[in-house]
């Protein structure tokens, strides 16, 4: 069985300190656990099912997701294209492309990075795999279901709850408590003492997306309270759900790739429970200047401001893991992308803070901005960080290597470039197209007219980004299929060779 | 971190706080807001044109939220002559404030537009009205007929964008939507809040 060096690198066998930390317990510090690779090959198999299930499922999301989002992207340039179905107009699309990003791809890769990584952190095998794959497969019933509902037309109308209410939702309600049941009771029947980092962020992530999913699903809102309940579950779904999970996943594999342990304990701490208590009362910022309550919009700009206490902890928690090692970079792929990702996590949460301040929420709202800021969170964050997580995870599953080196190169070079190019232009694009929507001398024209060639440049991105997921989807494909051929004793990234842990 | 319960307890109770905050106390405040006098509920068929514009994602590009005119340019704009407040909005379930202006905002766009006729055929082909528009055209809302039966709406439809024979006939749902467009209409003088009303505040003799 190849597996990737960096579970040995760090504590290369033979030497007898490793067997003693192997069988040392964590109850000072989990980063001075050593698991060894034949522990870790056990454990992983008990998840395997269910997590290369998940991926599957989620790959092919992204796939899907990305036609919808091409589509749409295309129409604003071509308003007339696609326009003669109801079910191919732009306001059924659109919707179509965030769900199948948010609740399939994203959701899904991280059931299986969840559940990856909980027997792992609690050093025992996955409890209730048929659980947690058939939770799996009746979100993914759900979601499908719930698109194919919202593309004929039916739809509960609100951003990121469009899914129906009556048929889709009940059917990712148990789903994800089904995941949910799995991940505590391995946490429950753990081997370790100590909760890891990773612990907290995948664990509270499961009671919190289940919670804000059936509050804000819930038919029972009205007027501006819909609004209010709409945009508490829409930044939610965001911090409580895909930012943790993905936050967990880089803390449990930046340590680990590099081969050191996390900077600080304590900021850890202030990073968590400075999201959970902040990040949770944000929501209102998407209505600044709307008809709300002032003080609920006051609340939540306050509480967009203190956000910056626990991305700086992160930050610099996670920046101090790897500075001085981003030499590593460079041999494994799974690093980069996760380094990306964190980086884009801080970068996208200053931002949103930025945002969140009347004097530039004045000039933003209502613009591509909003759209170019998103792309940076969900993308740039959230799918860097399963794109890297899916290719640390995947060669141990399978058993195999990545079969090129080349073809993972070419998936960062189109993703990264299309998403910076993507951020960047709309982002701009959006400040153009505010700042003439603010001048009531202009004409409502010149707002559109603004914004036009930014439009046109996201178009072009997003078929760079496309090229990079058919890459990525035609690669992890050839990873299954090349099911006879020798197993490659290399990795993908063997040509530079760094010394990870140097041993005083 | 070493025990479950804290991690547990202290998750839910964040979430909990935020959840009273930002959902139970404004829905318990916002209960008593009542509809002004001026702000009729929506007819059957403003409803059913609700439900298209629902339906066909209008809210992706099209906000119906006058903001305070204090820092932005709603106002200046004609978009109202005031800022929107919760009473306008107690008939719409589920709420369409929107959080894109790719389009104009639409919450008077009835007072700002009154011609049905003008709103059917922007949505059959905006470009046959606004040259510069990039919305899509909604053809699939009409019926495109060699003659037009007794009682049919038929779209006048200029050049480039006519048939080359027959005529375009709005279906119901076209007119529904229409129906809806022009019922929003929030220009009435915004309700005094609760408490201060004019009756309240009055000097009593």
């Amino acid at each position: 069985m190849a597996i990737n060096p960096s579970d040995s690198k760090v504590s290369p066998p033979g030497k007898k300190t490793v067997e003693a930390a192997t069988r040392r317990d964590s109850t000072i510090d989990h980063s001075q656990v050593r698991i060894n690779v034949a522990e870790a090959a056990r454990i992983d198999r008990s998840s395997r099912l269910p997590v290369l299930v998940g991926f599957a499922l989620a790959i092919l999301w992204l796939l899907e997701g990305t036609i919808l989002g091409d589509i749409a992207s295309f129409k604003f340039d071509f308003p007339d294209f696609l326009s003669g179905q109801a079910y191919l107009t732009f306001g059924r699309i659109r919707p179509g492309h965030l769900n199948a990003m948010i609740y399939g791809w994203a959701s899904t890769a991280m059931f299986s990075v969840s559940l990856w990584m909980m027997p792992r952190l609690c050093r025992t095998p996955l409890r209730w795999p048929g659980v947690a794959l058939g939770g799996i497969i009746i979100w993914n019933i759900g979601v499908y279901l719930g698109i194919i509902l919202l593309l004929a037309g039916v739809t509960d109308g609100l951003e990121w709850l469009e899914l129906d209410h009556r048929t889709a939702d009940p059917l990712m309600v148990i789903g994800v408590a089904m995941v949910g049941a799995s991940i505590w009771r391995t946490l429950a029947a753990r081997n370790v003492e100590h909760l890891y980092v990773s612990v907290w962020y995948v664990a509270a992530s499961y009671p919190w997306v289940a919670l804000i999913f059936i509050a804000g699903n819930l038919p029972i809102y009205t007027g501006v309270e819909s609004a209010a309940v709409n945009w508490f579950y829409g930044h939610n779904a965001l911090g409580l759900w895909l930012t943790t999970i993905n936050l967990g996943l880089i803390y449990y594999l930046l340590p680990k790739i590099v081969g050191r342990p996390i900077y600080s304990y304590w900021l850890s701490l202030i990073g968590f429970w400075g999201l959970a208590l902040f990040y949770s009362l944000n929501g209102m910022h998407h209505l600044i200047g709307g008809p709300m309550p002032s003080w609920m919009i006051a609340t939540s700009i306050t509480a967009s401001i203190l956000m910056v206490i626990p991305v700086v902890a992160v930050g610099i928690n996670q920046h101090m893991t790897i500075a001085g090692r981003f030499g590593a970079l460079r041999y494994s792929p799974a690093l980069t992308f996760l380094v990306l990702a964190a980086m884009s996590y801080t970068a996208v949460s200053l931002q949103g803070i930025m945002t969140a301040l009347v004097s530039v929420n004045r000039i933003t709202h209502f613009t591509h901005w909003t759209i170019a800021h998103s792309h940076l969170g969900v993308y740039m964050f959230v799918t860097m960080a399963l794109f890297g997580g899916i290719y640390y995870i995947l060669p141990r599953l399978i058993g195999r290597e990545w079969p090129s080196a080349n073809l993972i190169r070419a998936h960062f070079l189109l993703v990264g470039l299309g998403m910076v190019i993507y951020v960047v232009t709309l982002g701009g694009g959006g400040v153009l197209q505010g700042l003439q929507m603010l001048d009531p001398s202009q004409s409502f024209e010149a707002s559109v007219n603004a914004a036009r060639p930014w439009l046109l440049t996201r178009s072009f991105a997003a078929v760079l980004i496309s090229a990079g997921h058919v890459v990525f989807a035609a690669h992890a494909l050839m990873l299954v299929l090349r099911g006879r051929s020798p197993v490659r004793e290399e990795p993908p990234f063997f040509f530079i060779r760094p010394v990870l842990v140097k041993h005083e | 971190m070493t025990r479950i319960s804290i991690l547990l307890l202290g998750a839910l109770a964040t979430l909990i706080f935020a959840l009273v905050i930002l959902v139970i106390m404004p829905g318990a405040l916002l209960s008593s807001v009542k509809a002004p006098p001026q702000l009729k509920p929506y007819t059957d068929q403003e409803l059913l044109g609700r439900h298209v514009y629902i339906q066909n994602g209008c809210v992706y590009c099209h906000s119906q939220q006058v903001r305070d005119p204090a820092f932005t340019s709603d106002v200046a704009r004609g978009w109202g002559n005031r800022p929107s407040v919760p009473a306008d909005y107690v008939y719409d379930k589920p709420h369409l404030l929107g959080t894109m202006r790719t389009g104009p905002d639409l919450m008077n766009v009835g007072s700002r537009l009154p011609d049905p006729q003008w709103h059917l055929l922007h949505i059959y082909q905006p470009r046959a009205l606004v040259p510069w528009s990039i919305m899509p055209s909604y053809s699939f809302l009409f019926e495109h007929k060699q003659t037009a039966a007794p009682g049919d709406t038929v779209l006048n439809v200029p050049k480039p964008y006519a048939p080359t024979t027959g005529v375009i006939v709005a279906t119901d749902e076209a007119k529904a939507l229409v129906a809806y467009l022009l019922a929003l209409k929030h220009d009435y003088p915004a309700p005094a809040e609760e408490g201060v009303t004019p009756a309240a505040t009055a000097p009593t003799p």
